[in-house]
């Protein structure tokens, strides 16, 4: 229970002075040290079951039910394997990892990975969806590029690589 | 080996978490990808339509190439859920009130593969309810196999999945039906009408290749429901 989770520290954010001396004493259970991420996280748990609206300033990850509406616009909004949403849902990134039923609007990322499900429309800038996840919707990205006239600088390459595929025989 | 295996490129970059279907994945040119995404990215806010089974790199692509709302309609899952409980005669009928959407609304429609897998009624009744959806000058981008796709033993659908604009990787994955008759050049043609072939390409893996482009009159004669008779 002691062991920290490697996989949520962000590693940039750990000041190394913060962290506290090792122990000279083996076999001495010591607990383990906060990462300072600047950022709180808050969890809701699988046997809660919230109807409303739920807004914060924290980034939230979510394993229980919730019905109505999420606001978490400078947040993260992460809905775990055991999470079951109906709601709208605001919030600056939103991972998936169970399951979202209603509409979603994230100002920066919609991610949906394997095992997650997404019933709704989602409007975001990014969205990336993974192998395996289900959604079902409409997706709007709205693009900040360059005017819609002008090909893609990604574009052009793909363009000459298609100068030299393979000929059609008949038209 | 599958002809269309001979000119496809083999998929080289495998992933440590790519299922088994990728084994059979390979890459292959397409000549109307490029034309399609040119023609939307200069309309205003695109509406894109896209028929196959979701795949999110390719929402990934088309949001960001074209900036486009997706919408994501699955109709290899309707087909497979008619086959499945014995339905399929019932398929025009369910294409008839499928989509709820308002007509001249969508700009492009993505209907890769999919009208291989039907007889020649539903097919009609989805061309005809894709022609109602789509505006003025939208396009419409559909593939037919040429080759007698009966011979197969088991029966696969094909994930398209966008490589860059001038290139597809396709998957294979199953399918509870075979395709059906291939239909030949005439017949494609008069089912779209009164849409213009902006271009018909026969790739040499037998894939044909053709884009659809909805004259202005013809949203008129949509609108009011009413639709020239074939010539």
């Amino acid at each position: 229970m002691w062991k920290r989770d490697e996989g949520v520290k962000p590693a940039s954010d750990v000041t190394p002075s913060a962290q506290p001396p090792q122990s000279s004493m083996p076999g001495t259970p010591q607990p383990a040290p906060r990462p300072q991420t600047g950022r709180d996280a808050v969890n809701i748990g699988k046997s809660v079951v919230i109807k409303g609206e739920l807004s914060g300033s924290e980034d939230l990850t979510i394993e229980g039910q919730v019905e109505g509406k999420i606001e978490l616009k400078d947040n993260i909004l992460t809905i775990g394997a055991n999470g079951k949403i109906k709601a709208q849902v605001f919030a600056k990134a939103l991972i998936v990892l169970g399951e979202v039923t209603g509409n979603v609007t994230a100002s920066e990322k919609v991610e949906i990975r394997d095992g997650g499900s997404v019933d709704g429309d989602i409007i975001s800038p990014r969205v990336a969806i993974a192998e395996g996840a289900h959604f079902r919707g409409s997706v709007d990205m709205q693009r900040k590029a360059a005017p819609a006239s002008q090909p893609s600088k990604s574009a052009q390459p793909a363009a000459q690589a298609a100068a030299s595929v393979p000929q059609p025989v008949a038209r | 080996m599958a002809l269309s295996n001979l000119f496809g490129r083999p998929r080289k970059d495998k992933e440590g978490g790519a299922d088994a279907a990728d084994a059979d994945a390979v890459v292959v040119p397409s000549r109307v990808l490029a034309p399609f995404l040119n023609g939307l990215a200069a309309r205003q806010r695109p509406v894109l339509l896209d028929l196959g089974p979701v795949v999110g790199s390719n929402v990934t692509f088309f949001g960001e190439e074209v900036g486009c709302k997706i919408f994501v309609e699955d109709l290899s899952a309707d087909i497979d859920r008619h086959v499945n409980e014995g339905t399929i005669h019932d398929l025009p009928a369910f294409f008839e009130r499928r989509f709820p959407q308002e007509a001249d609304t969508v700009d492009g429609i993505l209907c890769w593969d999919i009208f291989d897998y039907m007889e020649r009624p539903a097919a009609e009744q989805l061309a005809g309810q894709l022609m109602r959806l789509l505006r003025p000058e939208g396009l419409l981008l559909a593939f037919f196999g040429t080759a007698d796709p009966r011979s197969s033993p088991n029966p696969t659908y094909t994930r398209h999945v966008v490589v860059d604009r001038g290139h597809l990787r396709h998957r294979p994955y199953q399918a509870a039906r075979a395709k059906q008759k291939p239909s030949v050049n005439r017949d494609i043609q008069r089912l779209f009408e009164p849409l213009r072939i902006a271009e018909n390409v026969l790739l040499k893996t037998n894939l044909r290749e053709v884009l659809f482009r909805k004259p202005a009159d013809a949203a008129a004669a949509s609108t009011a429901g009413i639709l020239p008779a074939p010539s």
